[in-house]
């Protein structure tokens, strides 16, 4: 398989997964702001830093508005960030790599793309909002289900998970960077009811709240969120389960090629990161050192496969 | 409501041509309307699958579909088999030519084409003299356009034998029909075209270079993603199976060219090139191209890669030389040539200017070198001031224009919202030369003016494609 290729297939389904990612993320900020009467600044604010759009925000913007964050990250073309720019870069990406997917895999997100296009054509409507978001949300999910149900799990399926997957942590990583400071014990806070809306947005933020039940069978807890988004290997957006998947994909990589690389090395120092700790040891570590130690690794083994695999030179 | 029977006639014909008998059966039978949402459902499908082109000037993201008509163009057996005998003759002859010109020059010496048209022209290459590519196989992939006046009259307009273009919407133009009409296919015995790009592939595989040992390994290389037939590249790479190479994905290394793989370097061994001339290689052509390989001629050269088509083949199907192909097909061939040439005026020839400026409103005028149907006039249907336009572009630069007759082509229905209407065509059959034989596949692309009366067929000037059968025998 060419270089070029691999790349496409990576950055097509880190593409993907951000669309998806960035349209939770505006469903959770839609919805603090209606349970709230004032102050949602802030909120937007996180949602803002969560897609690492907040320095770009602030350079064309000079409030911080509801309407004008969901513009910026749904719909305007000068944002790398936004669903548009990123599903343009998707299909971008699916044209170059045509030749690495299965005639479904293409149609879903060319048809994506399409309808993606027309629907964020014209400003958003409020009203319109919650179905754009789910619609978002489908359209990624329909590309996943086509490529589970008719890729080859070759070398080109393993490229696409490393993609998926170094996103999807990045993004759950993200979360928890911005609000690493309410998963904090702290005795001033402890069962408000300002926790439980944040603590319930950070689990909608990665379609969770509803596995939270099931996992722990307990009301919200600091330590037990933290335990979920970062330890918990049956959770799909957690750190852990993010590098089982990594680590094998590579693993198979490393199988069919007969050749092992420092991305290897790396990944598989991550995962023992993660893997066999109490969360109870992470906050004595520190939460917020943990989490950026984690987002500057994550970005370094996206850069280690790109030259492992000859991405791009 | 059944076909009336002008519209499927030949000029001064008056009933329904054979091989559409069993079509106008069934067009009969058939609503308007639910043909009408039919040819609604194709272009859904066209969209959905990404069977588009852009168009250049327009803003990047701009892409167009190439309007597809559902009535299929049919020839029959015996007509075809008379047109592939002509096409492969001269398919043959244009090989021959390309040997020729760049070794011994025969034909220049027996004063059968002029010598300055040769040597001044932009399309000879001088980097190809003495140069043979395996197998002396220069135009591996031919795309000739031919027209038809009546029942076995054909002419050819152009040989397009550099890189033709337009093979992909003959196959999906055909997957869609059988989707859409699958009824349509069992009532008549409809040739097949979808083994083109198996055939390709092998067609590539005979002209391995004589460096390559083992199975040779083939690459499709595109300029990349905003080139307007970008499409084609990638499913053509996609049926045979090989890999779609960009410039930047090759390197010259040990004299050979690699591609980067994600296991390291690899040699290809056959390059079927989608790029100019111009751009192949920034050492021998245009310094500055971004799109090629710098070094690949040198590989070229020393026999250890295949160029398709061989760098230099324009010069072969130039307007200018295109006059001259009965002479070229009967030296090369010693047989008549079997297809027409549309008679022309070469307006370097001062007599031929002469004729071209008093009668311009009746001919057809093209530049020498250009190609897509710009910088063209149709003298018929120009106005009055653009015909003065012309007139003063002709006078500054006679030897850059041809002048041919319009012809009075055959029409063929296309499906309007009010029925069947006649339209003028053209077709584009596609021929694969191998070391060891000629594969035209059975039909081709036909290109059809959409607009009442117009002789246009280009996709660039708001022409359409259709299905093309080729009957059983």
């Amino acid at each position: 398989m060419l270089g070029k290729t691999a790349n496409g297939l990576f950055w097509l389904f880190r593409n993907i997964e951000r669309s998806e990612n960035t349209a939770r993320m505006l469903d959770t900020g839609l919805r603090i702001a209606l349970t709230r009467s004032s102050g949602d600044e802030e909120e937007w604010v996180s949602v803002l830093a969560t897609a690492g759009a907040l320095r770009s925000f602030k350079e064309s913007h000079s409030a911080v508005t509801g309407a004008a964050v969901i513009d910026f990250l749904l719909r305007d073309k000068t944002n790398s960030a936004s669903v548009i720019s990123v599903m343009q870069s998707a299909r971008n990406n699916a044209r170059t790599v045509r030749t690495a997917l299965t005639r479904e895999v293409w149609e879903t997100v060319n048809e994506a793309w399409m309808e993606l296009e027309a629907a964020l054509k014209p400003a958003i409507k409020q009203r319109e909002l919650p179905a754009l978001l789910e619609s978002i949300r489908q359209q990624s999910a329909r590309i996943r289900g086509a490529l589970h149900g008719t890729m080859l799990r070759n070398d080109m399926y393993n490229f696409c998970r490393l993609g998926t997957f170094i996103e999807r942590a990045d993004a759950t990583a993200r979360i928890l960077d911005v609000k690493y400071y309410v998963l904090l014990p702290s005795v001033s806070y402890v069962g408000s009811s300002l926790d439980n809306v944040q603590w319930e947005s950070i689990l909608r933020s990665v379609s969770a709240h509803r596995s939270y039940r099931w996992a722990y069978d307990d009301d919200y807890q600091a330590s037990t969120i933290a335990d979920f988004l970062i330890l918990n290997s049956r959770m799909p957006r957690s750190l852990a389960f993010c590098y089982n998947k990594i680590t094998s994909n590579l693993g198979y990589l490393e199988g069919d090629y007969g050749a092992r690389h420092p991305c290897h090395e790396h990944a598989e120092a991550i995962l023992a990161r993660l893997k066999g700790k109490d969360v109870e040891e992470i906050f004595d570590q520190g939460l917020h050192q943990f989490i950026q130690d984690f987002v500057r690794d994550n970005n370094r083994l996206g850069l280690l496969i790109d030259e492992a695999y000859r991405f791009n030179s | 409501m059944g076909v009336g029977a002008s519209t499927i006639t030949d000029p001064g014909e008056a009933a329904c041509r054979a091989p559409y008998e069993t079509v106008n059966e069934w067009f009969g039978d058939e609503d308007l309307n639910r043909l009408n949402a039919k040819a609604v459902e194709a272009e859904t499908i066209f969209r959905r699958t990404g069977i588009t082109f852009n168009v250049y000037g327009e803003k990047a993201a701009a892409e167009r579909l190439i309007p597809f008509d559902i009535i299929p163009r049919i020839i029959a057996a015996q007509e075809w088999n008379r047109l592939a005998r002509g096409i492969e003759q001269r398919v043959r002859a244009i090989n021959a030519f390309l040997h020729d010109i760049y070794h011994r020059q025969e034909i220049l010496k027996a004063g059968r084409v002029p010598q300055h048209l040769i040597a001044q022209n932009v399309a000879f290459e001088p980097s190809m003299i003495g140069m043979s590519p395996p197998g002396n196989v220069y135009t591996h992939i031919v795309g000739t356009d031919i027209v038809r006046t009546g029942p076995n009259d054909f002419y050819v307009l152009e040989d397009n034998a550099r890189t033709p273009s337009g093979v992909s919407y003959m196959l999906e133009n055909r997957e869609t029909m059988m989707q859409m009409f699958p009824e349509l296919f069992s009532r008549n015995k409809v040739r097949s075209v979808s083994d083109y790009p198996r055939l390709l592939r092998r067609s590539l595989a005979s002209v391995a270079p004589p460096g390559c040992d083992g199975k040779p390994t083939v690459g499709v290389l595109t300029p990349g993603i905003f080139n307007s037939a970008f499409f084609e590249h990638s499913f053509l790479a996609d049926q045979m199976g090989v890999e779609l190479v960009e410039g930047h994905d090759l390197r010259v290394m040990d004299g050979k060219v690699k591609m980067r793989t994600t296991k390291g370097y690899k040699t290809l061994d056959v390059i079927y090139r989608r790029i100019d001339d111009d751009y192949l290689d920034p050492l021998t052509f245009q310094p500055k191209s971004m799109l090629g390989v710098p070094g690949i001629m040198d590989v070229y050269r020393a026999g250890n890669i295949t160029i398709a088509n061989a760098p230099g083949t324009g010069i072969a199907d130039d307007k200018a030389i295109y006059s001259y192909m009965p002479e070229i097909v009967e030296f090369y061939t010693g047989e008549s040539a079997i297809l027409k040439n549309v008679p022309t005026w070469r307006c370097s020839e001062a007599d031929s200017l002469q004729y071209v400026l008093e009668h311009l409103s009746e001919l057809v005028v093209k530049e020498v070198h250009g190609s897509g149907g710009y910088g063209m006039l149709v003298g018929p249907a120009a106005s009055k001031k653009e015909l003065t336009a012309f007139e003063a572009k002709l006078r500054a630069k006679p030897s850059n224009y041809i002048a041919q007759p319009t012809l009075a082509l055959s029409t063929v229905p296309i499906l309007t919202k009010k029925g069947l209407a006649p339209r003028h065509v053209d077709l584009r059959p596609f021929v694969l030369v191998s070391k060891d034989k000629i594969d035209i596949i059975p039909g081709g692309l036909t290109r059809v003016a959409l607009k009442k009366g117009s002789l246009v067929v280009n996709s660039s000037q708001g022409g359409g494609t259709k299905d093309t059968w080729v009957l059983e025998e």
